[in-house]
């Protein structure tokens, strides 16, 4: 068995009186392209939020690299640098430069040289495209500029797991395929991913498996092609039926 | 009493070199109590969204009292207040109260633009493993200070015009040196449109520097 990135356990999430993930049993492996499917509101955006803590599960167990994660206990800061995360609305730093939103964490809180910084950030951002664009600010990109922008920039930290939250769901249609395509070299890469989207495609080509959620709970896991050919549930049918 | 204008003119070209001192006590007053307050401002700030109980309520209690009491009580409360206890100069009581008085106002300006500044901005500089004080340094303050800088700078405006009440604690800035000279001259009107043009002047001279700031600040849109 391959080495299990995250492992979570019987997970719970309450906002207020309302139960938005029941009983949540959720694992990923290494370089495991996991891709979360579901109508708004069934708890898929929650559970990733979930996974670096930017909401915190009221009961349950999470493993981060076979390690069981307290959040009162261990540093959460440590544990985000492993783990990237990329938003629907891009979350760029407005006041600074292309550039300097990729350096700002390596600088700041690995404390790598300035130098060393501006040389990786320049390859990052090569690598998405973007080289050119380096020295200007944010508020000059397109959308689809602006989300391989956030992807470098979680990639400065060198994490072993990104989480995409949506991450064209804001976008003009035209500008979806370059941030798609650019997940996906990262995908072959061997980077590990948990992906909450609503792009069927990108699913079936990429995702190694696929988790569909309704109502807080898994309803179904399986390979793209079982889950979008062969749905077992009747509520997965009926979600696939409403979409596709 | 009417206005003669000639005298007027005069009066203002003359009396130069007292003004000039005059306002020079003017705009340190004004620059020591402002530069205070926006420390003040800045503490209550974070109190205030601490979401820690007793520190909002003590900054809840501080910008209340001021906002409900009028600055000239404010300012002789400081004086005869703090010159009881403290070998402290009229100067020096009157920059504290000032202090005291605009730190309020800055408080809730920063808390406003602290507050405007959306949650993603916080959630990305968490997700990259920034601490929360990392993160309000870093990405929070800037872009916030940035939002502040057009009330601040109204602040400023009202900080400066509201040091003419050091007048009354005789510290001699513009406004004082105004009602001498008046009280000398039983001229009045010429003294006061004098000491009217000369807070005009400095609070050009503010605005400027509020508006290069926001200039300089502008680069990233």
């Amino acid at each position: 068995m391959s080495e299990q990135m995250i492992q979570v356990n019987k997970l719970n999430k309450y906002f207020g009186d309302l139960h938005v993930l029941k009983d949540i049993d959720f694992h990923v492996e290494e370089s495991e392209v996991v891709v979360l499917i579901g109508a708004s509101g069934s708890g898929k955006s929650t559970m990733l939020r979930c996974l670096n803590f930017l909401e915190m599960k009221n009961s349950g167990e999470l493993y981060i690299k076979g390690e069981q994660i307290d959040p009162k206990k261990d540093n959460l800061n440590q544990v985000r640098q492993q783990v990237g995360m990329v938003f629907q609305h891009f979350n760029l730093f407005p006041h600074k430069t292309v550039l300097g939103n990729v350096i700002e964490a390596p600088l700041q809180v690995k404390k790598v040289s300035k130098a060393q910084a501006k040389k990786e950030g320049k390859e990052l951002l090569e690598k998405v495209g973007l080289g050119d664009k380096a020295d200007d600010y944010p508020a000059r990109l397109s959308g689809g500029q602006k989300q391989r922008v956030a992807i470098a920039r979680a990639l400065a930290m060198k994490p072993e797991i990104m989480l995409f939250d949506e991450p064209t769901s804001a976008l003009d249609p035209e500008l979806v395929g370059e941030v798609l395509q650019t997940m996906k070299d990262l995908a072959k890469e061997g980077m590990t991913m948990v992906v909450v989207t609503h792009e069927m495609g990108f699913a079936r080509e990429v995702a190694d498996r696929v988790v569909y959620m309704h109502d807080g709970k898994i309803v179904e896991t399986g390979a793209p092609k079982d889950i979008f050919e062969n749905p077992k549930e009747e509520r997965t049918q009926a979600f696939l039926s409403s979409i596709l | 009493m009417y206005l003669n204008f000639v005298n007027f003119w005069g009066s203002l070209i003359e009396s130069r070199g007292i003004f000039f001192e005059a306002a020079q006590m003017t705009l340190a007053l004004t620059a020591i109590s402002i530069l205070i307050a926006i420390f003040i401002g800045l503490m209550f700030a974070f109190m205030k969204i601490s979401k820690i109980k007793p520190l909002e309520w003590l900054a809840n209690i501080y910008i209340y009292v001021v906002r409900g009491t009028p600055l000239i009580v404010q300012i002789f409360v400081f004086y005869y207040g703090l010159t009881e206890i403290w070998m402290i100069s009229g100067f020096w009581s009157v920059a504290l109260g000032l202090a005291f008085h605009n730190g309020a106002y800055i408080a809730e300006i920063f808390r406003g633009s602290i507050q405007s500044i959306g949650k993603g901005q916080t959630e990305a500089g968490r997700s990259l493993g920034m601490s929360n004080i990392l993160t309000m340094r870093r990405i929070i303050l800037p872009q916030a200070f940035r939002r502040a800088l057009p009330p601040l700078g109204n602040q400023f405006i009202i900080g400066l015009k509201d040091s003419s009440l050091a007048a009354f604690i005789g510290v001699s800035e513009i406004f004082a040196v105004a009602t001498t000279q008046g009280s000398n001259t039983f001229d009045y009107m010429t003294w006061l449109l004098v000491s009217a043009v000369w807070y005009l002047i400095l609070v050009f001279l503010l605005t400027l520097a509020v508006s290069a700031i926001e200039k300089k600040m502008a680069v990233s849109d």
